[in-house]
C-alpha cells in the first residue's frame, strides 16, 4: 500500500485581514444555507469575550495586518459589540458580516457616528438573499426580509451605505443585480454594492432541500494550488480567521477539526492546507469573504 | 519578494539619490499638461529633483504627448501598472478594480491609450525600474507605485493604519514609503516620525471639487522630514479639448472640469467614496 500524497500547501504571504468570529456561532436565526449551520442554539463556537478580541486584534497587529472583519453567527447580538468596533477601529478599518435586524435607531447613530470619526474606515455588509420578502425569508426566515431592510433604511441615514451580500444558490431566485440595486436604493442607499456569495456545499447547505454535496470532482489539483497567483486568488493566502476555538485558514472551515492550524495567531502563521471541497468554490469563483 | 512571511527578503535597490528638497509626483494619465505645469512649479520651490511614481497613461488624451514631455524633462522614474501593461502590450490595464463599471471604463482608457502609444515609447514603459531608494535629509525613502509589495495595492489613507505603515517600513528599512496609484494624496506618521506619503496623481483632479492637482514636496531643512502637498493649477481646457476631439468618454471630461471623479469610483473605501460627490 502507498502513503497518500501530502496536502497541496498554501503559502500564507502576509496578512491582509484578520477575521474575528467574535460571537461564534451564535445567531438571531437559522438560514437554511448557513454552510457554518449557526442558529440561536448553536455553541460549536461561543462568543469571544471582549478580551479574547483585543488580544486577536494586537496579534494582527503584530503580524501586519491591513483590515479586521467581525463575523458571527451574528456579530450585533454581542453584548460589547460597540466596545469591539471600538477596539478595532482604534487599531485598523473594520467590516462586519450582519443581518443588521437587532441595527435600531441608536445603533445606526453610533456607527454612522464612527463611519465620520474614527480613523480608519468602517464597512458594513448585510446579508439578504432576495429582493422580495417571499425570496429571502424562504432561506433566512419569516420576518427577516422586513427587519433587514428596515436597518438597512437606518444605516443610510447616518451615511453608512452597507454591501448588499447575496448569495447564489441553487433552486432560489434572489432577483437579479438591477432588481437588487432598485431594492436598496429605493431604502435611502445612494451608491448601492452588490457582493454575490457562491454556495459552499457544506453545514446547512448541504442538507437544504434544493442544494447539494460537492461532488468528487470538486477539488484543487496540485497544478493549481502551486500556480504563482494562487495565493492571490485564494483567501487564506492573505487571511486567517480567530475563533473561540483556535485559529483557521478561513471563516469557511471552522467546522473542521482538521483545519485548526493553533490557539493563537502566531501559530497560525504559516502555509495550510488547500483540499477540502470548499476550497473549490473559493478558486473556481475566485471568491474572497473580504474584497 | 519582500514581506512574504518566512521567506528570505532580496535585497534592495542601490541609493539613486541623496537630497535636501525633492518633489514626488505620480499618475501622468496622458496629462501633459498637468506635468508640465507641476514640474515647474516643483522647480521653483528648489526642489534639486523631481520624481515620477508610474502610470504616464490612462483616462486622458494624446498619450504619446506626455512620454514626450516626461523624456524631455528626463525625470527619474518608477513603473506603474500602466506603463508594465502597455509597454509589454498586455490585454488590460492590470489597475486592479474588481467592479464591472469601474472595469467598463478603465478598458475604454487602456484600449485608447494602447493603441496610441508609439513603440518607442512602450519600449521606454517597458524597462522603467519597478521600484528606486532615495536619501533625504539623511532619511531613507522607498519609493513605488502601488505598495512595495505589489504594484496594484491600493494604499488609501482609510485603509492603511498605522501599524501597517510600521509594518512596511521595517520590512523595506525605509524612514518612509513613497506611494500613488490611488489618485488622492494623503500622508501618515507615526510617533518616530516614520511613515506612508501617496504623492497623489496629476492626471486628474483628487475628487475634492477642485481642478487643480497635487504633488508632495519633501524637504529636511528642518531637521525633520516634511511633507507639503501642493495644488497646482494647469490649462484643463487644452486637455478637455483634446479629449473631446479623441471622443473620450463625456465621463473622462467631467472630471477634469468639476474635480469630482464620475468613474473607478467603487475602488475607493466607504470613507473615502463619502467625501466625494458621485
Amino acid at each position: 500500500m502507498t502513503a497518500a500524497p501530502p496536502s497541496p500547501q498554501l503559502p500564507l504571504l502576509w496578512l491582509d485581514t484578520l477575521w474575528v468570529q467574535v460571537t461564534g456561532t451564535v445567531c438571531n436565526i437559522a438560514c437554511k444555507h448557513c454552510f457554518i449551520s449557526c442558529g440561536p442554539k448553536v455553541t460549536t463556537h461561543q462568543i469571544m469575550p471582549l478580551g479574547d478580541v483585543v488580544q486577536a486584534l494586537d496579534d494582527g497587529i503584530a503580524a501586519g495586518m491591513r483590515s479586521v472583519w467581525y463575523t458571527g453567527g451574528e456579530p450585533f447580538l454581542h453584548p460589547q459589540i460597540l466596545s469591539l468596533v471600538d477596539a478595532a477601529l482604534a487599531r485598523a478599518p473594520l467590516g462586519i458580516l450582519t443581518n443588521a435586524m437587532l441595527i435600531d435607531d441608536d445603533m445606526a447613530a453610533e456607527l454612522g457616528e464612527r463611519f465620520r470619526t474614527a480613523p480608519y474606515n468602517l464597512e458594513l455588509r448585510v446579508s439578504l438573499d432576495g429582493c422580495t420578502e417571499a425570496a429571502n425569508d424562504h432561506v433566512r426566515g419569516r420576518g427577516v426580509f422586513a427587519q433587514t431592510t428596515a436597518a438597512i433604511r437606518r444605516l443610510a441615514r447616518e451615511g453608512l451605505e452597507p454591501v448588499l451580500a447575496v448569495s447564489i444558490l441553487d433552486g432560489t431566485d434572489a432577483g437579479d443585480r438591477q432588481a437588487l440595486v432598485d431594492l436598496v436604493r429605493d431604502l435611502g442607499v445612494r451608491r448601492p454594492r452588490i457582493k454575490w456569495i457562491p454556495a459552499f456545499r457544506i453545514g446547512r447547505e448541504e442538507r437544504r432541500r434544493g442544494g447539494r454535496a460537492y461532488q468528487s470532482w470538486e477539488q484543487l489539483t496540485a497544478e493549481e494550488v502551486t500556480a504563482p497567483d494562487a495565493p492571490h486568488r485564494l483567501q487564506c493566502g492573505t487571511s486567517r480567521m480567530v475563533t473561540s476555538q483556535g485559529v483557521f485558514p478561513c471563516p469557511i472551515l471552522i467546522n473542521e477539526p482538521d483545519r485548526r492550524m493553533g490557539d493563537r495567531l502566531a501559530d497560525a502563521l504559516r502555509p495550510c492546507a488547500v483540499d477540502h471541497k470548499a476550497c473549490y468554490t473559493c478558486w473556481v469563483e475566485a471568491f474572497s469573504c473580504a474584497v | 519578494m519582500r514581506g512574504v512571511i518566512g521567506a528570505p527578503p532580496p535585497p534592495l535597490p542601490e541609493l539613486a539619490g541623496d537630497y535636501g528638497r525633492v518633489a514626488v509626483f505620480g499618475g501622468a494619465y496622458n496629462n501633459w499638461a498637468a506635468v508640465t505645469a507641476v514640474v515647474a512649479d516643483a522647480r521653483r520651490r528648489g526642489a534639486e529633483a523631481v520624481w515620477f511614481l508610474g502610470d504616464v497613461g490612462g483616462f486622458g488624451p494624446l498619450p504619446d504627448r506626455t512620454c514626450e514631455v516626461l523624456r524631455e524633462l528626463d525625470l527619474p522614474v518608477v513603473q506603474g501598472n500602466y506603463d508594465d501593461s502597455v509597454g509589454n502590450d498586455a490585454h488590460d490595464c492590470a489597475c486592479g478594480y474588481t467592479d464591472p463599471r469601474d472595469n467598463h471604463y478603465a478598458q475604454i482608457s487602456y484600449d485608447y491609450t494602447l493603441a496610441h502609444t508609439h513603440r518607442d515609447h512602450k519600449r521606454w514603459l517597458a524597462a522603467m525600474p519597478t521600484e528606486a531608494r532615495i536619501r533625504v535629509g539623511g532619511k531613507t525613502l522607498h519609493l513605488c507605485h502601488g505598495s512595495p509589495r505589489r504594484v496594484n495595492e491600493f494604499l488609501w489613507e482609510s485603509t492603511t493604519p498605522a501599524g501597517f505603515v510600521g509594518h512596511l517600513c521595517d520590512q523595506w528599512e525605509a524612514h518612509a514609503i513613497l506611494c500613488t496609484h490611488t489618485g488622492i494624496h494623503w500622508e501618515r506618521r507615526l510617533t518616530d516620525g516614520r511613515g506612508v506619503i501617496n504623492v497623489g496623481a496629476v492626471g486628474r483632479p483628487a475628487n475634492d471639487g477642485r481642478r487643480e492637482v497635487w504633488y508632495a514636496l519633501l524637504d529636511a531643512s528642518t531637521g525633520r522630514l516634511d511633507t507639503t502637498f501642493v495644488p497646482v493649477a494647469y490649462d484643463w481646457e487644452a486637455v478637455v479639448a483634446a479629449m473631446r476631439a479623441e471622443g473620450l468618454p463625456e465621463a473622462f471630461v467631467e472630471t477634469l472640469a468639476t474635480g469630482w471623479w464620475t468613474t473607478c469610483l467603487e475602488a475607493l473605501p466607504a470613507r473615502e467614496r463619502h467625501h466625494g460627490r458621485h
